[in-house]
């Protein structure tokens, strides 16, 4: 499957993330991989998401944009996909540990 | 001043101009029952909290502002889930508040606590845990401007019982939360859209419930005029458009008419009005409107190119959007369109025998109510084979004046419904079409009703049966009819009776109608159990899935297409 990085920016609620994977879920679109980092003073988070590169993802980001927390939406071509393969591979070699705040869960998370 | 949550949240809802709200209190939610008690809010205390969430609806559905439900923790908001549901489904907007267990037991599965945060999450707009009192000043205007802003819609506000009863030292009140401006439309894409038109040899208007929640119906209209293009409504967009109008064409879809789908084949440029291409509406999607350019306007970006992808979309307010193209748009001709569309309208006009030869006749029937209640009457219905028949020849004559379960399709919505819409619209004939199956569903909101003593009137149209279930097991299941019949038929007029309300049963060999109107002419509430004839069907029908040129029309299961 082909896929793309969007990248998301959030109230730091602790409903946003049942609200974004709600979505995914519910509209039957396709979410590989989540990658969640607070900024700043913690209010605002940024939000990585994997999902599939198909004709639906207009319809996708239009639904995340909908979102009360969600504060921005945009596709994120210039990343590789390869990013959350790397971070995996980093952390399950105990090399490089991924970035101290960043929590990583999949889709069911 | 200290002031405790549940006084907080009693102050915000009279601020933002509540008036009444409809709910059933149960233990957490006990502290904001005592703060309501000194309020100037007047509480409807329904018998099932889905009666609360109806009863919000119709007023909400009535005013095109938000009305409020109340329900506590557990199975009290479980019962409110279907008609928040039904209401994110037809875009109503409504602030639906609960209770929750103290905030100590969250998570212990505590007696009555369900998770009614996550439970909300897929059927609001947006949805509220409240964590300290503090919160409610930024959540309550929140709530509300949600609802209103935009395509419309539920917010939900659940609140442990400690935030209500926990204290804060109040400085000022927030403002009341306001609709959020629609945003703003280029003059280029009105000039484009203009363009289109003024090009276009067949245009259709095509309107949805986001014209009624815009407050466009009139523009609309003077828009077919202007452009001298037939107009097709949704089911929710009835009353959008005069029954009088020689060029609307009443409902497309799945039950329109045949010459509104005929007529949508033969489309050269769609303009859709705050519609979202539903499936009951275009049929097979890939085959609606074969041959058209389609505009798209909306409200919600999100359903511009959700199922139908348009040459031209117009992101914003309907109303302002028609307004803006009305000025800049001279009067059009196209005698040949309007000689075609009324052509087919005469051809394939609703048949149904007169009221003399058949007064219960089911279509004739909803025909000839209009006739029976004053012209600014409010219908609701409930949701069957009634519901489309009133879809089909109820003229509904004015926006707001039919409510219905359009999109969730909610069975039990149509009495609580019409007790809201009364609510909202005092001293108005409120006639609530059921059927003998959806009106079990909210039966125990005649005792609501009865305490209320409004003119609601309760039509059911009793055939006994489940009967869109026994018309599809007719149609598509080879007549193998199973749990669509009931056994038992219950006194229904009795049952009314017991709760204290007038029930009449109609008799239908002694001039029936009469009795009807009777009844209707006396004040305050009354239930009529109309029997119908078993075995009548709604057509035409477009088989779901199948495009809407394949209609199952009269003479009854031969298909017909153009």
């Amino acid at each position: 499957m082909h896929t793309t990085l969007l990248e998301l920016e959030v109230r730091n609620h602790p409903g946003t993330m049942s609200h974004i994977t709600g979505l995914f879920a519910r509209r039957a679109f396709n979410l590989e991989a989540i990658l969640c980092v607070p900024l700043g003073t913690g209010a605002t988070s940024r939000i990585l998401l994997l999902v599939a590169d198909e004709p639906r993802l207009e319809q996708v980001e239009k639904q995340l944009a909908k979102l009360h927390d969600v504060l921005s939406v945009r596709q994120r071509a210039d990343l590789s996909p390869d990013l959350f393969r790397l971070l995996d591979d980093g952390w399950q070699a105990g090399a490089t540990k991924p970035a101290s705040a960043a929590t990583a869960a999949t889709a069911a998370g | 001043m200290t002031i405790n949550g549940a006084q907080i949240l009693t102050t915000l809802l009279e601020r933002q101009g509540i008036k009444i709200v409809a709910g059933l209190p149960g233990g957490p939610i006990l502290p904001f029952y005592d703060a309501l008690k000194s309020s100037s809010i007047e509480h409807v205390l329904v018998r099932h909290e889905q009666g609360a969430g109806f009863i919000a609806q119709g007023m909400a559905r009535t005013t095109g502002k938000a009305a409020v439900c109340l329900a506590s923790s557990g199975p009290g908001a479980t019962n409110l889930v279907t008609a928040v549901a039904d209401a994110y489904l037809d875009s109503i907007p409504m602030v639906a508040i609960t209770a929750q267990v103290p905030q100590s037991l969250i998570g212990t599965d505590a007696f009555q606590e369900v998770d009614t945060y996550g439970l909300m999450i897929p059927i609001t707009k947006h949805n509220f845990l409240v964590r300290s009192p503090a919160e409610l000043l930024e959540v309550i205007p929140l709530a509300f401007s949600i609802a209103e802003s935009g395509r419309q819609g539920p917010v939900s506000v659940d609140i442990p019982k400690d935030v209500l009863t926990g204290t804060l030292e109040l400085g000022e009140w927030p403002e009341p939360g306001r609709p959020e401006k629609a945003p703003a439309i280029a003059d280029d894409q009105i000039k484009e859209l203009a363009a289109l038109i003024t090009k276009a040899r067949h245009p259709i208007i095509y309107l949805g419930g986001g014209v009624i929640s815009a407050n466009a119906s009139a523009l609309a209209h003077e828009l077919t005029r202007r452009i001298q293009a037939p107009i097709v409504s949704t089911l929710m967009a009835l009353g959008a458009i005069p029954p009088d109008e020689p060029l609307y064409m009443g409902m497309l879809g799945m039950h329109g008419s045949k010459a509104t789908n005929f007529l949508l084949e033969e489309t050269d440029l769609l303009i859709a009005i705050g519609a979202r291409f539903d499936d009951r509406a275009t049929g097979k999607a890939a085959e609606f409107c074969p041959t058209a350019t389609i505009v798209h306007i909306d409200i919600d970006r999100a359903e511009i190119g959700k199922i139908k992808q348009p040459f031209l979309s117009l992101h914003g307010d309907a109303n302002e959007i028609l307004g803006k193209l009305l000025a800049t748009l001279p009067a059009q001709q196209r005698p040949d369109w309007v000689r075609r569309t009324l052509e087919l309208k005469a051809a394939h006009d609703l048949r149904m025998p007169s009221a003399a030869e058949d007064p219960l006749h089911p279509l004739g029937f909803c025909r000839t109510l209009a006739s029976l209640i004053p012209s600014d009457s409010i219908v609701t219905t409930d949701v069957g084979q009634h519901q489309m028949w009133i879809a089909q020849a109820y003229p509904v004559r004015h926006p707001r004046g039919l409510l219905t379960a359009g999109g969730l399709g909610s069975m039990g919505f149509g009495l609580p419904a019409a007790i809201g819409a009364s609510l909202a619209a005092p001293g108005k004939r409120v006639v609530c079409i059921t059927g003998d199956g959806s009106i079990m569903m909210n039966i125990q909101e005649l005792a609501t009703l009865a305490e209320l003593d409004l003119p609601v009137a309760i039509i059911i149209m009793n055939n006994a049966h489940l009967g869109l279930v026994r018309q599809q097991q007719e149609l598509f299941y080879g007549q193998r009819y199973h749990a669509c019949k009931f056994a038992s038929k219950p006194d229904f007029a009795a049952i009314a009776r017991g709760f204290g309300i007038r029930g009449v049963r109609i008799d239908p060999n002694d001039d029936p109608l009469a009795q009807i109107q009777r009844e209707l002419a006396r004040p305050g509430p009354v239930l009529i159990d109309m029997p119908i004839v078993e075995g009548a069907k709604v057509l035409p029908m477009v088989p779901p899935g199948a495009a809407n040129r394949v209609m199952i029309c009269e003479p009854e299961k031969a298909e017909c297409s153009c």
